[in-house]
């Protein structure tokens, strides 16, 4: 089987062709060895008698025609094992650390396959990450893939982090993991991960798979497969709770693109391949919760949007396919304000199912929604103020202009290391809402102002 | 006869060695993928193969069914769910786990489960196509017709009724024709009626904005397009848990994995507010999530709307929700670009157009062979990228569909849901439908509905000058439409999918709520005329009250008892 051509008769960007094969399989894993005696990996990507076309994951440069192909005979996998937790790994899944390699427990396919619809259990723990916007109005429930739409500049690294650190089923002691994929960010930013899990001791219960700014971008490509992987075997072998953290989605998409002008396809929109919306769900849709199987596999990604624009393709197509979005607000973050996050565009599409009686409290919908309410006019009311000036508004309008600046001051901001549970983030909710005349509360039924409302409550 | 692979590029496969027709099913490789010849050339075919196509080498198998790409139809399609092609999800679990991995077939309808079959015709009776010839209680509220296929004709020589399973003769005809409980029928072909006829009777869904301002006719067609998070999904799982249809087809096409467990999870246990009978009695449920294979997400539309024809030509209203369209047409995009085709408009195949007119024209009202009336009501969410209304599959699918839900994401954000904007929607059935409503809600319900439309049209105008100067400097009687329209919109318009009581509200008391707004907005301007201030008609208790009337579930109660308050609030006025 170890059979080496020496037949490449065409290499182009990241591609090359060979002829006179034995008949190879689709998605083959292929070594290739350079004359200099290195070895790099490839993948079949079009296969047929005549020719084969091969993706070279490290990228072409130093590759000739006398290179030497040899076909692997399958596809590519990922050595798993339970003492992934604690290491760092290439972004091809090779050791970092300068530890010892994976002993394998098993070996498993980086593709993964689809979960079956019927197998999934509709997602429904709720997730406390100590973050009010999150917790109180866009919540986090195990097993969701929920991305942070970023931008260059902000803060989402930070936060990224602050829900690593903080994430927690409140009451639960069960097993929890971290898987970390990066894709092309930069030395520095990765340092920064690696400096606060070391830190805060998450390392230990993380695997790392470091795939940075100068290695090759078609690796890209399979760094967060391989992270996904790892946390599903985790995930339903060993029954633990992973938080995978793939940054940034923008950086694989690139890669993505990348691929496809080399295989010279044609285009979808912005020049993105027109399959980009299956390839991300193939890696979004491997979140979710198995009847029967204790872990659960949750997904925290981080995407910045080029220019901020969330109809650019990227964000655009995954968010339809995630189930929801947190947005990091410019505006916000000029301001001073930690974490900057927009809540109006965000959403948590599973929220419903994770709060109320039982899960996190019976206001919690309401709370949420006249918050919502009130901060969505308040802002629109800014822009109407900046025309007519303040004192134009009617009472009611001043009031619902300044609870919109509460909003932000006091549920919005919080510290870097402020670990809100959902009972602090519901009172700081009701103490701003109680700036506003109890009959503009209409989306709070009667019986939670009785119950919560401070003027009520201390009665 | 046998061929084999000559290359493989993900989905696409081509072949050669046979020749098969277009359209033919072929199973490929030493596993047996099953996949659909889609390119003739020559000695060569082109397959797009709908399970993984990783590890397939040249040189292998292929084996030519040929038969196109078909659906069993017979009883046990409801209740079922089944991934693009027809393969029972429950099935596939059995036999693969909890993650699909491929190669494997399973029937569309169990062959081991045993049914009562009635025969409602006997020994010497003439039969065509699409005639009942007897029955078979499907579910408790479902009579499943057996009928002859379409294409078959002829004088009954033997008929027994009794237990039988699906693929077991239960009618022979003198010519020797063998017919069973389960036909064939291939997807991408239309069955074929006798005539088709204008819908004159309203799809009713429980959903205020959309059965009151813009409702669309058993057997008509409307999209559902909307930007991400704007609610596209919870608005067709509202349609498909409570329009009042005797089958709902729903077809989850390239969505989320979690959303489909989540209705899986629900409908067995939601009750159909007709019968009191779970939901999942009447429902089919199609599942290929965005993970699962590109080309069976192609193929799941057909399906979906072959099963939808099956029981229209019972006589059965049925309705079909396809959530998306976008990743249908996406679908047929990708496939279109491993073909190599020369490509249209944003990279889409020249025949999208084509593709989606054919689709949403098997909607329909019907009289069947077996002169039944049934219906097919189309409801496709379409997912724009961007929100952009002006992309190709929003597009084209306007110029076919007579009813436009326009989701707005400004209205999402404010958390008014459904977030429908009812500038931008219309529906071209509401003249039609006209006559029914005056019938069987109230002789004043189009008047009603009209002037509510008016005044929303008149608050959007009244709007923009507010931006400008405030709306303190508006007269009055411009300030009280704003405030009227504010109650529509909060009190009418917005409905909470997720309330218990409000998740579902029947016509009549739809008609009750927007005539109290009425009511409301007669005595406030009369109030007005008569020298009345502004502020004390605004400050009316039971306006307020009247917000949440529609929570209660004791609505007429309620109701009555707001509606007493108001009116002796008003005197006290005076002016009235």
């Amino acid at each position: 089987m170890t059979k080496e051509y020496k037949t490449i008769t065409e290499i182009a960007g990241p591609l090359i062709f060979l002829e006179k094969t034995e008949p190879v399989g689709y998605g083959e894993l292929v070594h290739i060895n350079l004359p200099d005696g290195t070895t790099k990996r490839g993948q079949v990507l079009d296969t047929s008698a005549d020719v084969v076309a091969v993706q070279v994951f490290e990228g072409t440069g130093g590759l000739n025609e006398e290179s030497g192909v040899v076909f692997s005979g399958e596809t590519i996998k990922l050595p798993v094992s339970k003492d992934m937790l604690g290491r760092i790994l290439s972004g091809a899944g090779e050791p970092l650390d300068g530890g010892p390699r994976i002993v394998p427990e098993d070996r498993i396919d980086v593709n993964g396959a689809s979960m079956n619809p019927y197998s999934r259990m509709p997602p429904e723990d709720f997730i406390q990450t100590g973050i009010s916007t999150i917790d109180g109005t866009n919540t986090l429930v195990r097993g969701q893939k929920l991305p942070i739409f970023s931008g260059s500049g902000l803060p989402h690294n930070e936060i990224a982090l602050q829900i690593a650190r903080q994430a927690k089923v409140p009451g639960s002691t069960e097993d929890f993991a971290v898987v970390f994929a990066a894709m092309g960010i930069t030395n520095e930013e990765a340092q920064y991960f690696m400096e606060d899990f070391e830190k805060t001791g998450a390392l230990e219960r993380a695997v790392v798979f470091l795939n940075l700014a100068d290695d090759p971008a078609v690796e890209r490509i399979i760094t967060p497969r391989m992270a996904l992987t790892a946390a599903e075997y985790l995930a339903y072998e060993h029954d633990m709770h992973v938080l995978v953290i793939l940054t940034d989605i923008t950086n694989y998409c690139e890669a993505l693109r990348q691929m496809g002008a080399a295989r010279e396809e044609v285009p979808g929109r912005r020049g993105y391949p027109g399959y980009m919306y299956t390839d991300l769900a193939s890696l979004y849709e491997r979140a979710g919760v198995i009847k029967g199987r204790k872990g659960s596999v949750t997904q925290f990604s981080i995407l910045t949007m080029p220019g901020d624009d969330i109809t650019h393709p990227i964000p655009d197509l995954s968010g339809y396919i995630t189930e929801g979005q947190i947005v990091v607000s410019r505006e916000l973050h000029m301001k001073g304000i930690y974490p900057p996050i927009n809540v109006l565009p965000s959403l948590s599409r599973l929220m419903n199912s994770g709060i109320g009686e039982g899960k996190t409290r019976d206001d919690h919908k309401a709370v949420s929604d006249q918050m919502y309410a009130g901060y969505a006019e308040g802002r629109d009311l800014r822009g109407l103020v900046a025309i007519v000036g303040k004192e134009a508004l009617s009472e009611r309008d001043q009031r619902i202009l300044e609870f919109a600046d509460l909003f932000e001051d006091r549920f919005v901001r919080q510290g870097r290391d402020e670990d809100r549970s959902i009972e602090d983030t519901l009172q700081v909710g009701w103490d701003i809402l109680s700036e506003l005349p109890e009959a503009l509360l209409t989306r709070i039924d009667n019986k939670y102002i009785e119950k919560y409302h401070p003027a009520h409550k201390s009665n | 006869m046998k061929g084999e692979v000559y290359r493989v590029a993900g989905p696409v496969v081509t072949i050669m060695g046979i020749k098969p027709k277009m359209y033919d099913v072929v199973h490929v490789g030493h596993e047996g993928l099953m996949g659909e010849v889609i390119r003739i050339e020559g000695d060569k075919a082109t397959v797009q193969v709908y399970e993984d196509t990783s590890g397939i080498k040249p040189g292998e198998p292929v084996v030519n069914t040929g038969m196109s790409l078909s659906v069993e139809l017979g009883p046990g399609l409801l209740e079922s769910i089944y991934d693009g092609i027809q393969r029972p999800l429950k099935v596939l679990q059995e036999k693969m786990g909890d993650f699909i991995s491929r190669g494997v077939t399973a029937n569309g309808l169990d062959r081991e489960r045993v049914w009562e079959f009635k025969a409602t015709v006997s020994s010497g009776d003439s039969v065509k196509g699409g005639q009942t010839i007897g029955v078979v209680q499907e579910t408790e509220n479902v009579e499943h017709k057996i009928m002859v296929p379409p294409t078959v004709s002829g004088t009954v020589e033997e008929i027994k009724s009794g237990k039988f399973k699906v693929d077991e003769t239960i009618c022979v005809l003198t010519d020797g024709t063998e017919i069973s409980m389960m036909q064939k029928w291939p997807v991408r072909m239309p069955r074929p009626v006798d005539k088709k006829f204008i819908p004159k009777r309203p799809l009713i869904t429980g959903q205020r904005i959309l059965d009151g301002l813009f409702p669309v006719a058993k057997g008509g067609t409307a999209a559902i397009p909307g930007p991400f998070g704007s609610g596209k999904t919870v608005t067709q799982q509202q349609l498909a848990k409570w329009s009042d249809t005797d089958i709902v087809v729903y077809i989850g096409c390239g969505e989320r994995g979690n959303e489909m467990a989540d209705v899986l999870n629900e409908f067995p246990e939601l009750q159909d507010p007709k019968t009191g009978r779970p939901l999942m009695e009447r429902t089919v449920l199609i599942a290929n999530t965005s993970n699962m294979p590109v080309a069976a997400r192609e193929a799941s539309v057909y399906t979906g709307i072959t099963i939808a024809e099956y029981y229209r030509d019972m006589g059965y209203d049925v309705s079909l929700m396809a959530d998306s369209s976008s990743r249908w047409a996406e679908a047929m995009r990708e496939i279109s670009s491993r073909l190599e085709e020369m490509p249209g408009e944003e990279g889409y195949p020249a025949y999208l157009s084509a593709r989606l007119s054919e689709f949403y024209e098997r909607a329909g009202a019907v009289k069947s062979l077996a002169a039944e009336e049934g219906s097919i009501t189309v409801i496709g969410a379409v997912s724009p990228p961007g929100g952009d209304f002006s992309e190709p599959v929003t597009q084209n699918t306007l110029r076919i569909v007579k009813v436009f839900w326009a989701l707005d994401a400004k209205l999402a954000q404010r958390r008014h849901f459904p977030s429908i904007d009812w500038l931008t929607s219309y529906s071209l059935y509401t003249q039609g439908l006209s006559d029914w409503f005056a019938e069987n809600v109230a002789p004043d319900w189009v008047p009603l509905r009209d002037n509510a439309m008016d005044l929303l049209q008149q608050e959007s105008e009244l709007q923009e000058i507010v931006q400008l100067v405030g709306s303190d400097a508006l007269p009055e009687d411009q300030q009280l439409i704003l405030e009227i329209c504010r109650m529509l919109r909060e009190y009418f318009l917005q409905q909470n999918a997720f309330h218990p009581v409000d998740t579902y509200c029947p016509f009549d008391k739809q008609y009750k709520l927007l005539k109290a707004i009425s009511k409301y907005s007669d005595m406030a301007q009369a109030s007005l005329e008569a020298g009345i201030p502004m502020k004390d008609i605004l400050s009316v208790e039971s306006k307020d009250d009247l917000a949440k009337v529609k929570f209660e579930e004791n609505f007429d109660d309620a109701l009555n008892v707001v509606m007493e308050k108001m009116d002796k609030e008003f005197a006290a006025l005076g002016g009235n």
